[in-house]
């Protein structure tokens, strides 16, 4: 693999390399002194605004919610198990499937990626020595840890944590229906994550928008930048209405407003309107950053370029776009939303994504396709997110969702979309990019066994899940009857969410040895055609001493495959010719 | 620039035709204001990015024969360790329980948010700790 180590004569992105060979970085301060000197260890944590190191806090600190909540699913399945079983009191079962649909998606799918490894690939996608306001960025985490913590500390007070479901519908989470401070506690929670993610959002869009290396054009950053780019302006749209229907919520509970509640003249539907506002872009908030990881994965285990780079560009605008007109397909059961409205956009969401599906299979179609672990996981993704999209379309027809609303048909639908996503996609991404965060590897072997585990057992656990729905079973019920006959299917839903947690030991022994033994990586370990891999693993400090000229969607790939360069193909101001080698070694310095 | 103000502005006109749409086929005022709010996200920064981009040179980003020499200069001045959004985060932390647990607990975060607010902006004007 070319490293930049070999090619000196490369021209950095500030100024020509240094006498001591080594090239200023792009920060101000940098260029007095040649190598960055900064606080280590706990200090290191506490206080850098290096995007790198707030990517990794971003990943450990969700990964560890993700056990968490994981662990919680895994005691409530085995509550289910059996019909009128008594593991768990009723009221603990409600806490627990409130906590894990919470921890889930408000603190693990949409932090790992847009906190987590956005925050860390983005600006070396884009050429950028790190994130447009670096301590804003900072801020965003300690505000993500603060709110994990605050939802969290929830069981530990007298009344225990919020027990209303995730989405905390009026008027069960009012302060008659709920009290106590862990309902109180999960709303302040939502204030503090929902801020973080707003912050992130800001720094996505202006990092994409502003910081881009020369050359980098628009149509030239990698999918999985774009994606950002577009969930960053999803999240601009989504998380303020949280956060002022939190506020209400609050107020209602405490201050004597009657906002959602029927007795001072409010309305409780009004909080279902804001909340699924805000709650179904934010189902695209977690699938389009992950749409985006497999974007990125495909092609270099294809060996091919992306197809359809434009049509995946407006693929993932079309679908964002079109999530914020949806958001009453969750209401449709409450008789006062306009069905044809909503169950038409939510028809056409199916277009883009079938582009997408589409391009994914396009890209593989002939190419030399390498089953290393990120490519597994980036085809059980497209199987699982293609069930789970499927059911989404049967849903999105008003006669069917009135069948099926609220039972395990929903469930089983909803969890195969963010497992699709945020776990199948979302480890693919995690492996994939692991050599570039950490300059190791992670075992092959290892990785495999993981994605077989998680991919049997996702199976066994939620097609079972759609049958036992349209048999008639509730979700959100902590037991049922022997004679409903629903105990045979949910046994093998829960044998299989066993194997899922199983095939996670797999994971942590693969962290533990890559963490033991490590196996150098090297810079581009996979061949890959990003930017991100032409610098050295992990980065240094502003992530690049070099860059190479930026002419196509995949620059690494051209410079280090010169005879089967991508031809510069659009967005050329002038006719593409073959560009002249004289360009790859910088001789316009 | 050209693209950004396009993408902006195109969500946001995206926005205001669903929105009258909307508002038309249902007369629901809550959705229909929260469209229209989406809509101005998109339209008043991308109105304002189209005004400059046919104010200013072309951005060598936006170049696609931009190359890496003609990029020579700082890009920006990035901030060093800083100890204050730690600070800041906790303090906000800490203001959120305050509305949990009681107001004993305002002035630690009252503490907390005011340090971090000087502090940041005293470092900002000695330019920071690298």
């Amino acid at each position: 693999m070319t490293t930049t180590t070999e090619h000196p004569d490369l021209v950095g992105p500030e100024a020509p390399a240094g006498p001591d060979g080594h090239a200023p970085g792009t920060g101000r301060q940098d260029s007095a002194h040649g190598h960055h000197e900064g606080p280590s260890g706990i200090v290191n944590w506490l206080t850098s605004t290096d995007h790198k190191v707030i990517g990794k806090s971003y990943m450990i600190t969700s990964l560890v919610l993700f056990f968490i909540a994981g662990i919680m699913a895994l005691v409530m399945r085995a509550q289910l198990a059996n019909p009128t079983s008594s593991l768990l009191s009723f009221q603990t079962y409600n806490e627990l499937f409130t906590m894990h649909g919470s921890l889930m998606l408000y603190l693990f799918a949409g932090p790992f990626a847009f906190g987590g490894l956005a925050n860390y690939i983005v600006p070396l996608q884009v050429g950028a020595p790190d994130m447009a306001f670096p301590r804003l960025n900072a801020l965003s985490y300690w505000l993500y840890l603060g709110g994990s913590i605050t939802m969290m500390s929830g069981f530990l007070v007298a009344g225990g944590a919020a027990s209303y479901g995730w989405v905390a519908y009026a008027p069960l989470s009012n302060a008659i229906n709920s009290p106590g401070a862990g309902a109180d506690l999960w709303l302040m929670a939502l204030g503090l994550t929902g801020f973080s993610a707003i912050f992130t959002g800001v720094n996505l869009a202006a990092t994409i928008f502003y910081l881009r290396a020369p050359g980098m054009t628009m149509f030239r950053i990698p999918i999985f930048s774009w994606n950002m780019l577009v969930t960053g302006i999803l999240i601009l749209i989504a998380f303020p209405v949280l956060f002022g229907a939190v506020v209400m919520l609050f107020s209602d509970r405490h201050f004597g407003t009657h906002i959602f509640t029927v007795q001072g003249g409010g309305v409780p539907v009004l909080w279902q309107h804001l909340f699924w506002f805000f709650g179904h872009p934010e189902v695209y908030i977690l699938a389009l950053p992950y749409f985006g990881m497999v974007t990125d994965i495909i092609p270099v285990f294809s060996r091919k370029p992306l197809f359809g780079y434009k049509g995946m560009v407006f693929a993932t605008m079309s679908i964002a776009a079109l999530s914020t007109g949806v958001w009453a397909h969750h209401m449709f059961t409450t008789g006062v939303v306009l069905l044809p409205f909503f169950s038409l956009l939510s028809y056409l969401i199916a277009v883009p994504t079938g582009i997408k599906f589409f391009n994914w299979i396009g890209t593989m179609w002939g190419g030399q396709l390498s089953f290393q672990t990120p490519m597994l996981f980036s085809i059980g993704f497209l199987f699982a997110f293609l069930m789970g999209g499927v059911t989404g379309i049967l849903l999105a027809s008003p006669p069917v969702d009135f069948m099926t609303h609220d039972t395990y048909f929903v469930v089983a639908h909803f969890h195969q979309v963010l497992i699709g996503t945020s776990v199948f996609a979302g480890f693919a991404g995690f492996y994939f990019w692991y050599p570039k965060m950490f300059g190791r590897m992670l075992s092959d072997r290892l990785g495999k066994l993981h994605f077989w585990g998680l991919f049997i057992g996702f199976w066994l656990t939620f097609m079972p899940q759609y049958l036992v729905g349209l048999y008639g079973m509730p979700r959100r019920v902590a037991d049922y009857r022997p004679d409903n006959g629903w105990t045979g299917l949910n046994v093998i839903s829960t044998v299989g969410s066993f194997v899922i947690g199983a095939s996670f030991l797999f994971f942590l022994v693969n962290l533990y040895t890559s963490w033991r033994k490590p196996v150098p990586a090297g810079d581009n370990p996979w061949d890959g055609h990003g930017l991100e891999w032409f610098t050295s693993s992990p980065p240094p400090h502003h992530n690049y001493t070099h860059l190479p000229p930026i002419r196509s969607e995949r620059p690494t790939w051209d410079y280090n495959h010169p005879e089967h360069r991508t031809l510069v193909t659009h967005a050329a101001k002038s006719p593409a010719g073959p560009p002249d080698d004289a360009d790859m070694v910088g001789a316009d310095s | 620039m050209r693209i950004s103000a396009v993408f902006l502005a195109g969500t946001g006109i995206f926005f205001a035709v669903i929105g009258v749409v909307y508002w038309f086929t249902s007369y629901e005022d809550a959705g229909f204001l929260l469209l229209m709010g989406s809509a101005l996200l998109g339209l008043l920064p991308g109105s304002y990015y189209l005004w400059w981009s046919y104010k200013m040179k072309p951005r060598l980003d936006d170049d696609p024969e931009g190359s890496i020499a003609e990029g020579a200069g700082a890009v920006d001045s990035f901030p060093g360790s800083s100890i204050w959004p730690f600070i800041l985060g906790m303090g906000a932390m800490f203001a959120a329980l305050t509305f949990v647990f009681g107001l004993w607990m305002a002035p630690l975060a009252a503490a907390l948010i005011v340090s971090a607010a000087v502090g940041v902006t005293v470092e900002s004007r000695r330019g920071g700790a690298v």
